[in-house]
């Protein structure tokens, strides 16, 4: 009930920091692998994550190079082929998994906690981390799998619409181009490239672990100790570029076969540290971050019909990460739709959120607190975000006031000094 | 034997699993509550025994329209009050059609479970269905149907696809419903759909979470008690003709990657004759593409490197007969009868030779964790109820799946996969892409 007892400490003295006890635990093995860790009991089992800043930004000039690293992994390790290394996870119920964006890769296990079972786990995790084969013939065979899966996604007018929009907001900065990679920058990569990005990435200074489960912090220790000391030093990435500043807005229609037009605005506006985060964060909630009830689906689906879904979010990244707003309407719908998407936003930049807008946002941002970590995968994934972007290990304590000190007046202005209309990027693909 | 030594240490620890309580108000409404208290959270959904195969033709999607319409407002919460509430108390919450169920949702901080059954008590009596709502939330469902299936090849192959593998069961119908129907629902269909099926009879409650049973009940007393039974007439038995041969076909759409699906007739676990034929079909679909070490990935995949991807999938939970089903893409230079022909090898290899007890307790172990997993969720939890007792299997029929499974045999896998994938009971259909049109801009317009 550990998890419980958090958040009676949590809501009780989240206003007073100096006393507000982290329920993450930190330290550094003693190779200096940072970790972080939640005890969280109750059910037997157990989530970690080994964090790189291995992501697609790091490609270079080979677009796709970083997932297809990322996904080499399951397919042989140490003394295993795939289908050993599979097995070896499978035997035991655990499960492998691993995922990436712009600014890093991890690599993922699920195990049970019983002795006799999670030891062939972790053993396999830390063999599939520490000693990949990258083997050529797998090699060669995923390249086939990407380059297929790449085809199918330009059936997809939202796939070409995201790359198009990367491309719109980022220009030649590393966030421009989809973590996918295209057939061709596909195509041209040898294994080399992987091993040595790998190797540049893939160490223990580049790295954080993240564990949420039920084992005592000795054993999360001894765990972390064990993986870090099979990692090489290495050294930690270098810091991204600043994401140049857009010169114009502009509007671009690329045709497809499809009988729905996507349509994807926005500009590169907010980092994970960003001193206008929390204004930023909770005026979009009621512009278009709301689900049923934000003002762009108001106006978009509820008022008028024009689709399904229609939605507005910040991507804080490393560098600023895109402000995206999004819908899908027929065809001919296109210009009305796209009409009222910034007539809706430009509305909401200049006159700012209503008193009561902003109340019913705190109330919700505050009173659905708990939601955003009621289980350990949830709890994983907010552990991982503050440890990769070394935000304050007190961040959930003090989310909830945060939010409640936003202004209205703050979020009008942190909208208006930062998503500039004029500079706004419009992609649109469909029919006519 | 080292994998059945594992077996017998799942048992050992793998946790027991929060009981559920069950009990039924006067008029009717079924309520299960599982007493979960990791975090102070609250899952409400409550299931309606109502979906797409309920539906007369001519009205298909009547059901996923009205889910729509449930958001548009009573007398007493005008449209748009619903998530305006759960909302500013930071709920989460949605709603989702299937082709047995319709069910609404609500996730809570615990001490606001209240809230989540005043408006759904209020909306399964008091619905307000208005033709300018309507009118709208038409075209929204258009929309949806244009995103989820127009514009995805592979999702109108899946529907081509049940369209020719059923001749009188109702899941031949897509659950959004054709088109044509889609833009002629009137609001007095609505309103008699709505009538029909919106009952405290016709429904489940299910609350899992941090609460206690006597206080949730109180709650649900106080709310869904004074709600009137209706009198709701049966359905008129569906059954699917029997298949008497092979049915194929090629459909040929914009896309860029040709895709195979196959589907052969097979029992859920609700229409099975023999239980266990169900649980061994689930084995058999496991044994096929289970994990990453099964044998469709290990061999199509790896082994063979014939298919860039290929799955099998079975629907136990199914409330009428239903398919096994399998798709496929094939690798650069092999072809979709490729991809047919080593499928049918494999299928052929499941009814001839045993499976090795290693997969097969590879199968129960990933099973056994999975239980453990799935209490990570409370949503799941509640979901997994929701949905056996609305199919009409009776809720203690997800309880029970985990020992059932651990109880199939490879004589039983064998015995399904001979009994049941048999060619005349198979549909198959190939995906032929024709030309998409390039992807090249047109304009770019320069905003100042």
């Amino acid at each position: 009930m550990h998890i419980k007892h958090w958040f009676f400490i949590l809501l009780s003295f989240y206003s007073v920091q100096a006393f507000a006890i982290s329920p993450i635990q930190h330290w550094q093995t003693s190779q200096g692998g940072r970790v972080y860790f939640v005890r969280s009991a109750g059910l037997p089992m157990l989530d970690m994550r080994l964090v790189f800043a291995a992501g697609s930004a790091r490609d270079g000039k080979q677009e796709g190079l970083a997932a297809l690293t990322a996904r080499l992994f399951a397919t042989g390790a140490g003394q295993w082929g795939a289908d050993e290394l599979a097995r070896q996870f499978d035997d035991v119920g655990a499960r492998f998994s691993y995922d990436l964006n712009q600014d890093y890769a991890w690599l993922g296990l699920r195990t049970l906690t019983q002795a006799e079972l999670m030891p062939q786990a972790l053993a396999a995790f830390q063999q599939l981390v520490t000693r990949p084969r990258f083997a050529e013939d797998e090699f060669a065979r995923i390249k086939a799998q990407v380059k297929i899966e790449l085809q199918q996604r330009q059936e997809q007018p939202g796939f070409v619409a995201k790359r198009a929009f990367y491309r719109a907001l980022y220009g030649s900065h590393p966030y421009a181009h989809l973590k996918e990679g295209t057939p061709q920058s596909i195509a041209d990569m040898t294994r080399a490239d992987v091993r040595h990005f790998y190797q540049k990435y893939y160490v223990a200074q580049n790295a954080i672990l993240v564990l949420v489960g039920d084992i005592p912090k000795a054993q999360a220790q001894q765990i972390a100790e064990h993986l870090f000391a099979n990692l090489k030093q290495g050294h930690q990435a270098q810091a991204l570029p600043k994401v140049p500043a857009l010169r114009q807005g502009q509007v671009q229609q690329i045709d497809f076969s499809s009988s729905q037009t996507h349509i994807l605005a926005g500009l590169p506006v907010l980092s994970r540290k960003d001193a206008d985060y929390f204004p930023l964060y909770v005026g979009n909630y009621i512009l278009g971050g709301s689900g049923l009830v934000s003002r762009l689906f108001d106006e978009i689906r509820e008022k008028r019909g024009l689709a399904y879904s229609a939605y507005s979010y910040f991507s804080p990244l490393a560098e600023a990460g895109p402000f995206t707003i999004g819908l899908q309407t027929q065809n001919k719908q296109r210009d009305l739709a796209i009409r009222v998407l910034k007539q809706t936003v430009r509305e909401f930049i200049e006159k700012g959120p209503s008193h009561l807008a902003l109340r019913a946002a705190q109330k919700n941002l505050t009173g659905g607190f708990v939601l955003r970590f009621d289980n350990n995968k949830k709890l994983l994934n907010y552990i991982a975000m503050i440890a990769f972007y070394q935000l304050p290990l007190d961040y959930l304590d003090t989310f909830q006031e945060q939010v409640a000190r936003v202004t209205r007046a703050q979020i009008q202005a942190a909208f208006q000094r930062r998503v500039n209309l004029d500079l706004l990027q419009i992609i649109s693909v469909g029919g006519q | 034997m080292l994998a059945r030594l594992f077996l017998g240490l799942f048992f050992a620890c793998s946790v027991q699993a929060a009981e559920v309580h069950e009990s039924i108000l006067a008029n009717g409404l079924k309520v299960l509550i599982k007493e979960q208290h990791r975090s102070p959270v609250v899952v409400a959904q409550i299931w309606y025994k109502v979906g797409s195969s309920y539906e007369p033709s001519g009205m298909t999607g009547i059901s996923h329209m009205l889910e729509h319409m449930m958001f548009k407002g009573t007398e007493q919460y005008p449209a748009g009050e619903f998530s305006k509430i759960i909302a500013e108390n930071g709920g989460r919450e949605n709603a989702f059609t299937g082709h047995d169920y319709t069910a609404y949702f609500q996730t809570l901080e615990k001490s606001r479970l209240a809230i989540s059954f005043e408006l759904e008590a209020d909306r399964m009596q008091h619905l307000h269905l208005l033709a300018e709502e309507l009118q709208k939330e038409r075209q929204v469902v258009m929309e949806e149907r244009r995103m989820r299936t127009e514009d995805n090849p592979r999702a109108k192959l899946h529907e081509y696809l049940m369209a020719m593998a059923y001749t009188s069961s109702p899941y031949k119908n897509p659950v959004i419903g054709w088109p044509i129907d889609i833009e002629n629902y009137q609001v007095a269909d609505l309103q008699q759909w709505y009538q029909r099926w919106y009952a405290p009879n016709n429904a489940t409650l299910v609350v899992v979470g941090d609460v206690q049973v006597a206080e949730v009940m109180q709650l649900v007393k106080k709310y869904f008690a004074p709600i009137p039974r209706h009198n709701i007439q049966a359905l008129k038995p569906q059954i699917e003709m029997p298949q008497v041969g092979v049915r194929r076909m090629s459909v040929r759409l914009p896309a860029k990657v040709p895709y195979l699906l196959m589907g052969y007739k097979v029992p859920s676990l609700k229409t099975a004759v023999d239980e266990w034929e169900a649980y061994a079909l689930d084995v058999l679909a496991a044994v096929l593409d289970g994990s990453d070490s099964a044998r469709l990935p290990a061999r199509l995949q790896r082994g063979q490197q014939l298919a860039t991807s290929v799955g099998a999938g079975y629907d136990l939970g199914a409330r009428l007969k239903t398919l096994f089903l399998f798709e496929a893409t094939p690798v650069k230079g092999k072809t979709l009868l490729d991809m047919e022909l080593a499928l049918k090898t494999e299928i052929r290899i499941l009814q001839r030779e045993l499976i090795s007890q290693s997969e097969l307790t590879r199968v129960k172990a990933q099973v056994l964790a999975n239980s453990v997993y799935e209490q990570d969720s409370l949503f799941y939890q509640a979901m997994k109820l929701g949905m056996a007792e609305t199919v009409g299997l009776g809720w203690q029929k997800s309880e029970q799946y985990r020992n059932k499974i651990n109880q199939v045999t490879a004589e039983q896998v064998r015995q399904v996969a001979e009994k049941y994938l048999m060619e005349s009971q198979l549909s198959i259909a190939y995906l032929e892409p024709q030309t998409m049109l390039a992807n090249t801009a047109t304009g770019v317009l320069h905003a100042h």
